[in-house]
């Protein structure tokens, strides 16, 4: 009997502590909510360089020479209602510059125009993230535009954690509506009206691409959580890239030609586990397979080391394999009178390599009293692929967070 | 039709990742996820993680799976 009400004593004093617990929580967010308030903004940077021989524009053979900038700008406020629900709006600001050694030979008499663009790619989201049920809906549009190219995307997402809050199953839908400006070598153009010769422009295509990702997350113990995602990517239209080359064994030139529709299953198991006060595994794997006779295995880990709790080195290493599609064939030897043919190498079969080493800072700095720089992080990475092309990557990412 | 080639391994992954979902997980209690909560242990890519998946969903066929999109943008040079 006493110890029946001993445990009883026990429950009620748990009860009265998540109580107290959820009391002051809860308080504070409603001192927080009514104004919308400004809650994190990210700044990202990256700088890439690539060399390789085996450009898809001049038929699989040439430099893939190419650089990127890219600047990325992100903006999050939120506010809450007074019952539990947190409202989330964002808005995301993308800049690429780059410069394409091989985009200058699409035309071989003068230099192209997408020798060098930019892209620019703003998008909003916004989300409804109720804390009592522990469900979050929310929604996104994005617009991409570049010289030849515009997409305009849209999606909803959906996530539903547990009572305990151990288990989290999220599914996000997404819609991108994409215009192809084609743009076709020079080898193509003798026969196009006059006026459309210099640029080599032969009219719009579309080509639209339809995602479902769906991923369960689940607390293993105190150390340790895993996440399994799985998507259904369907793309159709133009999918081949009209300014491609396409050299046959009998020395005829083409253009790439694929198919008009593209089915991708991804799946992916992503687990993290904190070892000791000062160590991480992230880890993660991958496998995909597609109606175009492609399978890849990708696995990554990542080692996150904390020198102090606001410093931490993390050296990171990608493995990745891939089959070549149906359609690859090198240079000269595609089969004249086969359907679909490509000498894109991105689309052929290798391995490659990704590692580098990144350190994050935590300052937690308050500026003007109005915000905190509440952390750093500097990535350098390097990227070999087994046909030749290497490539290297530096990355920084500034996040101001609001107090 | 995709022609699901490697369909028994997925089966594999999909059962090894319920086994070990239904059997060994047990219940954490918010006030005991000061490690899950620390910002390298996020279930998801980093930001500057969506820079880098970006340049390889140009260079390499596959994509998805990784939290990022996978769709929208041309990625054809």
């Amino acid at each position: 009997m006493l110890k029946i009400n001993l445990s009883f004593f026990g429950l009620i004093l748990s009860l009265v502590q998540i109580y107290a617990q959820s009391f002051v929580i809860d308080s504070t967010k409603i001192y927080k909510k009514k104004v919308l308030s400004f809650e994190e903004a990210n700044i990202l940077s990256s700088y890439y360089h690539q060399e390789g021989n085996h450009s898809a524009i001049t038929g699989g053979i040439g430099t893939e020479k190419l650089s990127d900038f890219a600047n990325v700008i992100d903006l999050k406020l939120t506010r809450y209602d007074g019952r539990g629900k947190k409202y989330t709006y964002g808005a995301e600001f993308g800049v690429d510059y780059y410069t394409s050694a091989s985009s200058d030979k699409i035309d071989t008499k003068v230099s192209s125009a997408s020798s060098s663009d930019v892209r620019v790619y703003p998008s909003l989201n916004y989300s409804v993230d109720n804390e009592k049920t522990g469900l979050i809906l929310g929604g996104n549009i994005a617009f991409s535009k570049e010289y030849d190219y515009t997409s305009i995307g849209g999606g909803a997402n959906f996530s539903k954690k547990s009572k305990n809050q151990n288990t989290e199953f999220s599914a996000k839908a997404n819609v991108f509506l994409d215009t192809y400006s084609q743009i076709v070598p020079t080898e193509f153009r003798s026969n196009l009206p006059s006026r459309q010769q210099k640029k080599g422009e032969i009219g719009n295509a579309a080509r639209n691409s339809y995602d479902l990702s769906m991923t369960l997350s689940q607390v293993m113990s105190k150390r340790f959580q895993i996440a399994l995602t799985l998507d259904l990517a369907y793309q159709s239209g133009l999918l081949s890239t009209p300014f491609h080359r396409v050299y046959m064994n009998d020395g005829s030139l083409l253009r790439e030609t694929l198919p008009g529709t593209r089915f991708k299953i991804p799946i992916g198991l992503r687990a993290n586990y904190f070892i000791g006060g000062k160590f991480i595994i992230r880890s993660f794997y991958r496998y995909y397979q597609d109606d175009w006779g492609m399978t890849s295995h990708t696995a990554h880990i990542e080692l996150p080391y904390k020198i102090s709790p606001f410093f931490s080195v993390s050296p990171f290493y990608r493995y990745y394999h891939q089959t070549k599609i149906d359609y690859f064939a090198p240079y000269q030897e595609n089969k004249p009178g086969a359907e679909y043919f490509s000498s894109d190498y991105d689309l052929s079969g290798f391995d490659s390599q990704f590692f580098g080493v990144g350190v994050r800072y935590i300052p937690i700095k308050i500026v003007a009293n109005l915000f905190a720089i509440s952390q750093m992080e500097l990535r350098g990475a390097l990227y070999n692929r087994s046909d030749g092309l290497s490539a290297g990557i530096l990355t920084f990412h500034i996040q101001f967070k609001g107090f | 039709m995709i022609m699901l080639k490697n369909g028994k391994f997925i089966v594999l992954i999909l059962l090894v990742f319920c086994a070990i979902l239904f059997s060994s997980c047990s219940t954490v209690k918010s006030s005991e996820k000061a490690y899950l909560n620390d910002g390298e242990m996020t279930l998801a890519l980093r930001k500057l993680e969506k820079l880098e998946i970006n340049f390889q969903l140009y260079r390499e066929g596959s994509s998805g799976a990784t939290g990022g999109k996978s769709g929208g943008g041309c990625g054809c040079n």
